[in-house]
């Protein structure tokens, strides 16, 4: 049975996709090993139940994030922070600098201020999510199997921990494996 | 100077009296991880990650202070001495405001090094994020607080090799601070000559020449040894 195999995209810049995508001639390999049931890359809407492997980009930023994580760690055997946000929360969580009401001010800063037309912070129940007090890496929501850091993660570093985990092995990431940044 | 007879890591080696167990290690090839600790500058033992083992002894003791003694069997390298390693490396990232994707110091930050040698993936304690500033005020140079481990490097070298004192630790425990002169802004600082020694001896990004941008920044030590050797041996050579 293939496996199957989800990714997805929370508070991050899609380039540990981006990065996903540059696997090249191995992504091939990969279509014929893994079903690819969820993915920014694939119109699938709901994220489905018994999913074997999850890459998961980016922080934890708002109240979207943070429901579909709940819902990935409960319908995933095994999950991957898959880059830099993912794992330390990285630039998004810069914001966390600014104390306990930072998410208000830097919305204030980036579509008050900084409007040069009709300046309004996005606001729609059900649209636009809330953003969370606190940016945080995904760890720190759910329990996480696997850390894949870099900024982003190069594309042989990916097909090493992806490689990995399809032969059945817990993935070492070491010497040049390992890279912050 | 009398010899002392021990063995690091079961290895038999004789040291100089007075010698410490990083000198000792290092002259016998043995690698012990280091961060605070700086050639040309005197130890403090401040950062803990050279910490050793030594039979008989209960305490885990940093090697850059420990001097070396009659029959002392040490062990650099043991599972109980990488998972403490480790676990002062994750406290070190959560602390401050370490983002490597931005940093300056990115691919040449001794803090990331050391990471990566100890197979450090991810960091299991929760970030603190504290609010720290940056200080541009210097013409030359940059002071990003969220970058600093307060290794004392940058203090050590203006104190006792350029011989300035404007640099200076402030505050206890983590909200210890690296100051200029009275807490001062650095470009306001009548005391600093403007040699640039604490920026080449800082291991991360926390100190900067203005207008390097990610992964720009390179400190250059054996800028340091050199004007050491000079001290020491009279003679302007570059450190072997």
């Amino acid at each position: 049975m293939k496996i199957r195999l989800a990714t997805v995209w929370l508070g991050g810049c899609a380039g540990c996709h981006m990065s996903f995508l540059d696997l090249d001639e191995f992504l091939i390999e990969l279509a014929e090993a893994v079903d690819l049931v969820y993915s920014p890359v694939v119109d699938v809407k709901d994220y489905p139940e018994n999913v074997d492997l999850c890459l998961i980009e980016g922080a934890v930023c708002n109240e979207d994030n943070l429901e579909i994580l709940h819902k990935i760690r409960a319908r995933t055997k095994t999950l991957v922070a898959f880059g830099d946000c993912a794992v330390t929360g990285n630039v998004p969580a810069m914001r966390n600098q600014f104390g306990i009401d930072n998410a208000e001010n830097v919305l204030q800063r980036a579509y008050i201020e900084s409007a040069q037309n009709h300046p309004a912070v996005p606001k729609g129940d059900g649209i636009v999510p809330p953003l969370l007090e606190r940016v945080r890496p995904v760890h720190e929501m759910v329990y996480v199997e696997y850390f894949l850091p870099g900024c982003p993660p190069s594309a042989s570093r990916i097909k090493s921990l992806v490689a990995q985990l399809l032969s059945g092995h817990a993935p070492k990431l070491e010497g040049e494996q390992l890279k912050f940044g | 100077m009398a010899a002392k007879t021990l063995t690091i890591d079961g290895k038999l080696i004789s040291a100089e009296e007075g010698a410490t167990v990083l000198q000792t290690a290092t002259e016998a090839g043995i690698k012990i991880p280091t961060l605070c600790h700086l050639a040309g500058v005197y130890d403090v033992g401040a950062c803990r990650l050279c910490i050793v083992e030594i039979t008989g002894v209960a305490k885990l003791l940093p090697a850059c202070t420990t001097k070396v003694a009659e029959g002392m069997e040490i062990q650099t390298n043991s599972e109980r001495l990488r998972k403490y390693r480790r676990l002062i490396l994750e406290l070190l990232f959560a602390e401050r405001n370490h983002v490597c994707a931005v940093c300056v110091s990115n691919g040449h930050c001794e803090l990331q090094t050391l990471a990566y040698s100890q197979g450090m993936e991810h960091v299991r304690y929760d970030y603190t994020f504290p609010k720290w500033g940056v200080d541009t005020t210097h013409r030359l140079f940059g002071m990003d607080h969220n970058r600093c481990v307060l290794c004392t490097r940058c203090v050590r070298v203006c104190w006792h090799i350029e011989g300035a004192g404007t640099k200076n630790v402030a505050g206890r425990g983590g909200k210890s601070k690296i100051i200029t002169d009275l807490n001062q802004a650095w470009g306001d600082s009548v005391s600093c000559t403007e040699c640039g020694k604490c920026v080449m001896a800082c291991p991360t990004g926390a100190l900067f020449q203005k207008g390097s941008t990610v992964g720009e920044m390179e400190h250059d030590r054996d800028k340091l040894e050199f004007i050491t050797t000079a001290r020491e041996k009279k003679q302007w050579v570059a450190a072997d």
